[in-house]
């Protein structure tokens, strides 16, 4: 950790109590988990607080949990079997260990102090997911919150404004889950005959071209470096 | 007495001043814009969803298609992120090679918004311009990668391959007489190094023209000069990056502040405007224009008398040589692998950052140890700038919002992804 992460950890650990955990990624990267419930409250903070001064929301992504870890090839019992590659109906495999699906990962920089923090966010379990505004905090907030709930489907609690945005009119679904399937669920031809464009459920077979493998690779095993 | 009400006004998809296929709902109030609700995404084509379901060297064309007119830079940003979560650093002068290149990119991309921009707001000799000097940096990309846009030319690890000791030639054809061919192909004789630093060599001048013909001209400062103002703090508010931010008379450059690859080792500056309207984005503009072209001089000069290795030898992530393939079996399983499998990028989540040309262009990875991205979320600039265009063009004449689509520098490549 350089020392300027560490002073800003320091930073927000002043202000935060021992609470929450930081984490720490690749490089110089802090990120924090608030509960949703406190997340404008700790948005304010981050925002005002002498020493932080996150002025700026850079990013706002939402991110679906959902398969999170999981592969569509098990290398070793299939290398018995043989691997079967091709078209792929259904659901895809879910995660067993992620009771909470969706999250809010917001990307804060200081043009003050020059640093950044992730602020991560997960929305309380429920259907349709729900997590409270950030427009109030950082008008920047309001295109990436619409985006997020295009593509994800979170509500945006006290959102002005909260509408499609990337999707087509009247569009079904929300593409970037990881149960909407890449290839979508409707396809648009024109027909000669009624003079107009028509939608037609998907005729393309969902295919797998690369499957997505974990290898437990040692060399990034955390144990295994010096 | 008759009614007067607001009348809606419907601008674009299809509008040569949209910079693509911008729907902007207008609110007016005779000539006056009381509201600007932009529809975006039309051609949205889930980039990030399809970066999803793909090894992460299969998607680094997709971020060329992004931004399509600041190429280098989105790829740059898509693999500092898989560099970074795979703990490696390109060597010296590949870092030297992206710099070179991510400044041709912005010299690339000020030229063709400097010439959209005038062609909007009525200079149309501008575009010709332009135009002019863009064809010789897409010779540089073509020189390089084979191809003039979607080049594909960074790798995790470095680049794809060391520059060309020659530069491709125009040919004599019934178009081209002998004695212009040999006028095109004299920069062309030597080495793509040789060609660029003719190229900037002659850049000064040429910006100097562009100058004349603008700065000081009546028309174009009454088409931007107090138009489109936004105050420093509000920039900041509504997450201005680049030269939005800039010409709001906030110092912020991502080379300079977080300087990634050899900035901090390049001599350059940082051009602020102080009003924040559209005539102080253009003098940034045209500012860092120079500046890069400062850079791309720097970058020549070391990479002259600097040869090495243009990515690194780790065979898990960069393709073994050819030659080697043919008589070694161990490249040959790394060939094999990486190309029908590709990688693993250890499990983790990585945020990184590029100064593009527009503002920060950003990439959000996470991964969960697969051959895929797990989730990758593009931070693009032009997506925010464009949310903030309602505030921008409230109270200003219908003529306006066109000079202000403009000086935002939209490309809807990137605001759709």
């Amino acid at each position: 950790m350089s020392r300027k992460t560490e002073t800003l950890a320091a930073r927000l650990r002043e202000q935060l109590g021992e609470e929450f955990e930081l984490e720490l990624g690749p490089g110089i990267e802090l990120g924090i988990t608030v509960p949703a419930g406190r997340l404008v409250e700790i948005a304010t903070m981050l925002r005002d607080a002498p020493g932080l001064e996150f002025g700026m929301l850079v990013d706002l992504a939402g991110v679906d949990y959902l398969t999170y870890g999981m592969e569509e090839w098990k290398t070793l019992q299939a290398t018995a079997s043989g691997f079967s590659r091709g078209v792929r109906r259904g659901s895809p495999p879910v995660s067993p260990d992620t009771p909470r699906r969706f999250a809010a990962v917001c990307q804060l920089l200081s043009l003050t102090r020059n640093h950044r923090l992730r602020l991560r966010c997960y929305a309380p379990p429920g259907d349709p997911p729900r997590l409270p505004t950030l427009t109030e905090v950082w008008p920047a907030a309001d295109w990436f919150e619409r985006e997020a709930f295009d593509l994800f489907g979170i509500l945006f609690d006290g959102h002005p404004d909260l509408r499609r945005i990337l999707t087509d009119y009247g569009f079904i679904g929300h593409p970037f889950r990881k149960d909407f399937p890449l290839t979508g669920q409707v396809e648009v031809r024109y027909d000669a005959e009624q003079q107009r464009v028509v939608y037609e459920p998907v005729q393309i077979e969902p295919r797998t071209l690369v499957p997505r493998v974990i290898r437990d690779d040692h060399r990034y095993d955390p144990a295994m470096k010096d | 007495m008759a009614e007067i009400r607001n009348f809606t006004l419907n601008f674009g998809p299809q509008h040569p001043a949209a910079h693509g296929v911008l729907r902007l709902v207008l609110e007016m109030d005779g000539e006056v814009i009381q509201k600007a609700d932009p529809h975006i995404g039309l051609l949205h084509r889930a980039t990030e969803k399809l970066a999803e379901s793909k090894p992460y060297n299969q998607s680094i064309g997709y971020m060329d298609r992004l931004d399509y007119v600041s190429m280098m830079c989105n790829e740059h940003a898509y693999v500092l992120a898989i560099e970074r979560l795979l703990g490696i650093t390109p060597p010296p002068r590949a870092q030297y090679i992206r710099v070179m290149f991510d400044e041709i990119t912005r010299i690339l991309n000020h030229l063709m918004w400097l010439g959209a921009h005038g062609l909007d707001i009525g200079a149309m000799t501008m575009f010709l311009y332009c135009f002019r000097e863009r064809e010789d940096l897409m010779d540089c990309y073509e020189a390089v990668s084979g191809t003039r846009m979607h080049a594909t030319y960074y790798r995790p690890g470095g680049v794809h391959r060391d520059l060309p000791l020659e530069m491709p030639r125009y040919q004599e054809s019934k178009f081209r007489s002998k004695k212009e061919v040999a006028r095109l192909n004299e920069a062309r004789s030597g080495s793509l190094l040789d060609f660029i630093e003719d190229f900037t060599a002659r850049f000064p001048a040429c910006v100097d023209e562009y100058e004349t013909l603008l700065t000081d001209n009546r028309i174009w400062k009454q088409r931007t000069v107090n138009i489109g103002v936004v105050a420093p703090e509000r920039a900041v508010a509504l997450g201005f990056t680049g030269p939005m931010l800039r010409g709001s008379g906030v110092e912020w450059d991502l080379r300079k502040k977080q300087p990634y690859e050899v900035y901090d080792q390049l001599d350059f500056d940082i051009p602020v405007g102080v009003n924040g309207d559209c005539y102080d984005r253009y003098l940034v503009r045209i500012e860092e224009l120079r500046q890069s072209n400062r850079i791309v001089r720097q970058c020549v000069q070391w990479l002259r008398e600097n040869p090495g290795p243009i990515s690194v030898d780790n065979h898990k992530v960069v393709p073994p040589r050819r030659v080697e393939m043919k008589g070694d079996m161990e490249s040959l399983i790394h060939h094999f692998k990486l190309y029908t499998e590709g990688y693993c990028v250890p499990a983790g989540e990585v945020y990184a950052a590029v100064e593009a040309p527009k503002g920060e262009f950003g990439c959000y990875l996470v991964s969960d140890g697969a051959n895929k991205p797990y989730r990758v979320k593009l931070r693009a600039p032009g997506f925010v700038h464009m949310a903030a265009l309602d505030e921008m063009v409230r109270g200003h004449m219908l003529a306006d919002v066109v000079a202000m689509i403009g000086t935002i520098d939209v490309v809807f490549g990137e605001v759709d992804r």
